[in-house]
């Protein structure tokens, strides 16, 4: 009888110890892919937490991973910077989508240059990264720069060693702008270079260029402007010279025509309108399309819901700009269309 | 009566009794035996597991660069192309560079880990030998991307301003050699990754030869001193012989890590597929590519050209081991014909 009693209040305990530690159903929702984005990704998820109670883990391993995780289905969503192939989606059954927008600077270390001082276009970017303009005063470089004082220095080219969505954007810009470039180097998130020395993540390439008088290299936008790097002016479609800052990355992304992208397969660059920075990209999240899970795909289309309408407060904190809400509008039809459960009822 | 069988009794009883005292005493040693037994097979079979991990590396490693052997075949090893976009590979510039720094490293490290032990052992006071040599295992514990770091930010900037130049000006003119020290003095590339390597291998190697050193017998040193050899002599003609085997141990255990270091190397080297003759110009390592390209490789053969570089870096130290095995052995059979 006693001991009876003792169990059952046991079992009264522990039930409500359980309740206790889970106010609400918390959902823990997994991804992994990019580390481009992951900054942001953790700031919204902290935010998110505090809110909702529900839980989002990501870890930071890289596109190609992020990509391999998905297929393998071992996470909820998979993050990469460069957008898969409308082919590449149909064949694993998956759709994607952009979240935030970010892009490449280039940056100098010409001695007496100030930051904004140089004007580019993007075929001359594409030959010094070819190798083909070897000095800073070679006629193409003077003549775009008048004023500029450019010395007779060698240029030594600096790129990332490390594959990345900031190279496969800078890469997508020079193959876009260079019929050379596209054919003898061509994109991806690593490439066989021509020319130059390689350094590790944002900060190695960082590094290279402030130590090598006479130095070209590319960041991403956050770190450029974090770290006060000298960057340069770039010409873009419309002709105008632009510097980045957000409003010109605003300008890029709300320009672009994701409407007329099949599978938003979208690369910002190159984006035609008077003020956009010509060397953006958006980051994208892949899921599948056929939810075996369709409450854990749920809970993930609902952060990015939260995301897109509450953090972009956030997004800006961290030097990323945020989709305009046109462009959101339209991920959210897409998810609407695609995204089912196994009787093929929409998620969303 | 009872008075003759009770002692009788006594004495079967004392038998009985030492009997089963023996018979405990046979099963707790057969309960030893076990026990040995037990913990015979269990050492055995952590010793084997070593072998079976060794073996499944390889085996994965082989399954996962198949791909790869299959479509490149014995030209991944002769071809300096690396281009993802295409999808041609080859490990010739990542070859090259890991024996080339690895060469460089050891070309440093040796002579001066041989100095420190030397120092640590015969020459410094012995007050001193405590906190140097203590000094040279806390260098051994630094974590690898700190010395990266270093090089990165530290050793490279002065290097390029200060040696660099000097080289290029000095021994960038000498005939054949020169070529090695062509190009623009950046700071980073297969030489300073050679140079950050050296300092990394020679807490190894030195640590190595400072404990053989010092078992060599006083008895051996002191008969050489008293003929009236110098220390040179001594250590040339006494230390080093008797502790060869030691030496090398030491030299491979510093080699291993070079070969293999990672994060050092790919903050220095420059992480260019590109072969160059000069070791001032940026280079590749296996284990730079590696680490450098393993995340964001997308693609199956991309993926399987990596893992294939993986297995090479496994055979690289495998026939590195076995020739410091050989030269080992071909030392002591020289030994047993002059002797």
């Amino acid at each position: 009888m006693y001991f009876s009693a003792f169990l059952e209040r046991f079992a009264l305990l522990s039930i409500a110890v359980i309740a206790a530690s889970r106010p609400v159903l918390a959902v823990d929702i997994t991804g992994a892919g990019a580390t481009f984005p992951y900054p942001i990704y953790a700031k919204w998820a902290e935010a998110y937490k505090a809110k909702t109670g529900n839980n989002l883990n990501y870890q930071s391993i890289g596109s190609g991973g992020g990509i391999r995780q998905i297929q393998n289905k071992t996470v909820d969503f998979g993050a990469s910077d460069m957008p898969l192939k409308p082919e590449e989606l149909d064949k694993s059954g998956l759709v994607q989508f952009p979240t935030v927008v970010g892009g490449d600077v280039p940056v100098v270390n010409l001695p007496g240059i100030k930051a904004g001082e140089i004007k580019l276009t993007g075929p001359v970017l594409a030959d010094i990264y070819l190798g083909k303009v070897k000095k800073w005063n070679d006629p193409v470089l003077t003549s775009l720069n008048p004023g500029a004082k450019l010395p007779a220095q060698d240029i030594t080219v600096v790129h990332r060693s490390d594959g990345s969505g900031t190279t496969f954007i800078w890469v997508n810009y020079l193959s876009k702008v260079s019929p050379e470039w596209k054919e003898k180097v061509g994109e991806g998130t690593s490439v066989n270079w021509p020319a130059g020395v390689g350094g590790k993540g944002n900060e190695g390439v960082a590094s290279y260029v402030q130590r090598i008088s006479g130095a070209i290299g590319y960041v991403e936008y956050a770190y450029a402007l974090q770290n006060k790097l000298t960057y340069t002016l770039v010409q873009n479609r419309d002709g105008s010279f632009v510097s980045p800052n957000i409003e010109t990355f605003k300008a890029a992304a709300a320009g672009a025509q994701w409407d007329k992208a099949p599978g938003m397969y979208l690369i910002l660059t190159d984006q035609s309108g008077k003020n956009s920075w010509p060397i953006s990209g958006a980051t994208f999240i892949l899921v599948y399309k056929a939810q075996d899970r369709p409450d854990r795909a749920k809970e993930v289309l609902k952060f990015f819901d939260w995301a897109y309408a509450d953090g972009d407060k956030l997004a800006m904190d961290l030097d990323y700009v945020p989709l305009p809400d046109s462009v959101v509008k339209m991920i959210q039809a897409s998810w609407k269309n695609q995204i089912k459960d196994a009787a093929g009822r929409a998620v969303w | 009566m009872s008075a003759v069988v009770n002692p009788l009794q006594g004495q079967a009883q004392a038998d009985l009794a030492a009997l089963m005292s023996r018979r405990i005493s046979d099963a707790s040693l057969r309960k030893q035996y076990r026990l040995d037994q037990l913990f015979r097979h269990a050492t055995r079979l952590f010793a084997f597991l070593v072998l079976a991990l060794l073996a499944g590396i390889l085996i994965a490693l082989f399954i996962g660069g198949l791909s790869s052997m299959r479509t490149f075949g014995f030209g991944f090893f002769f071809s300096a192309e690396w281009n993802p976009v295409t999808e041609q590979f080859g490990a010739l510039v990542a070859i090259v560079g890991t024996l080339t720094t690895s060469v460089i490293a050891l070309f440093i490290g040796i002579p001066v880990s041989f100095g420190i032990a030397l120092f640590l052992t015969e020459l410094s006071p012995k007050w001193l030998r405590g906190p140097l040599g203590t000094a040279i295992e806390l260098l051994a514990a630094i974590p690898s991307i700190i010395y990266g770091m270093w090089g990165l930010f530290v050793f490279a900037p002065v290097f390029a301003s200060h040696v660099q130049p000097i080289l290029k000006s000095t021994l960038g003119s000498v005939p054949i050699i020169g070529i090695l020290f062509k190009g623009p003095p950046m700071g980073i590339g297969v030489l300073t990754a050679g140079i950050i390597l050296a300092i990394m291998v020679i807490p190894f190697i030195a640590s190595v030869m400072r404990d053989v050193f010092e078992i060599v017998p006083a008895v051996l040193k002191e008969s050489a001193y008293a003929l009236g050899s110098t220390t040179w002599e001594v250590v040339w003609h006494v230390v080093l012989p008797y502790t060869k085997v030691g030496v090398v141990g030491g030299i491979m255990l510093g080699l291993g890590r070079a070969l293999g270091e990672t994060m050092a190397v790919t903050f220095v080297i420059g992480n260019a597929h590109r072969l160059s003759a000069s070791l001032m110009e940026p280079g590749n390592s296996i284990a730079s590519a590696l680490a450098n390209e393993f995340t964001e490789a997308v693609g199956d053969l991309y993926l399987s050209a990596l893992i294939e570089l993986g297995l090479i870096l496994f055979f690289i130290t495998f026939v590195v081991l076995a020739l410091s095995k050989l030269l080992l052995l071909r030392l002591a059979r020289r030994e047993g014909r002059t002797t």
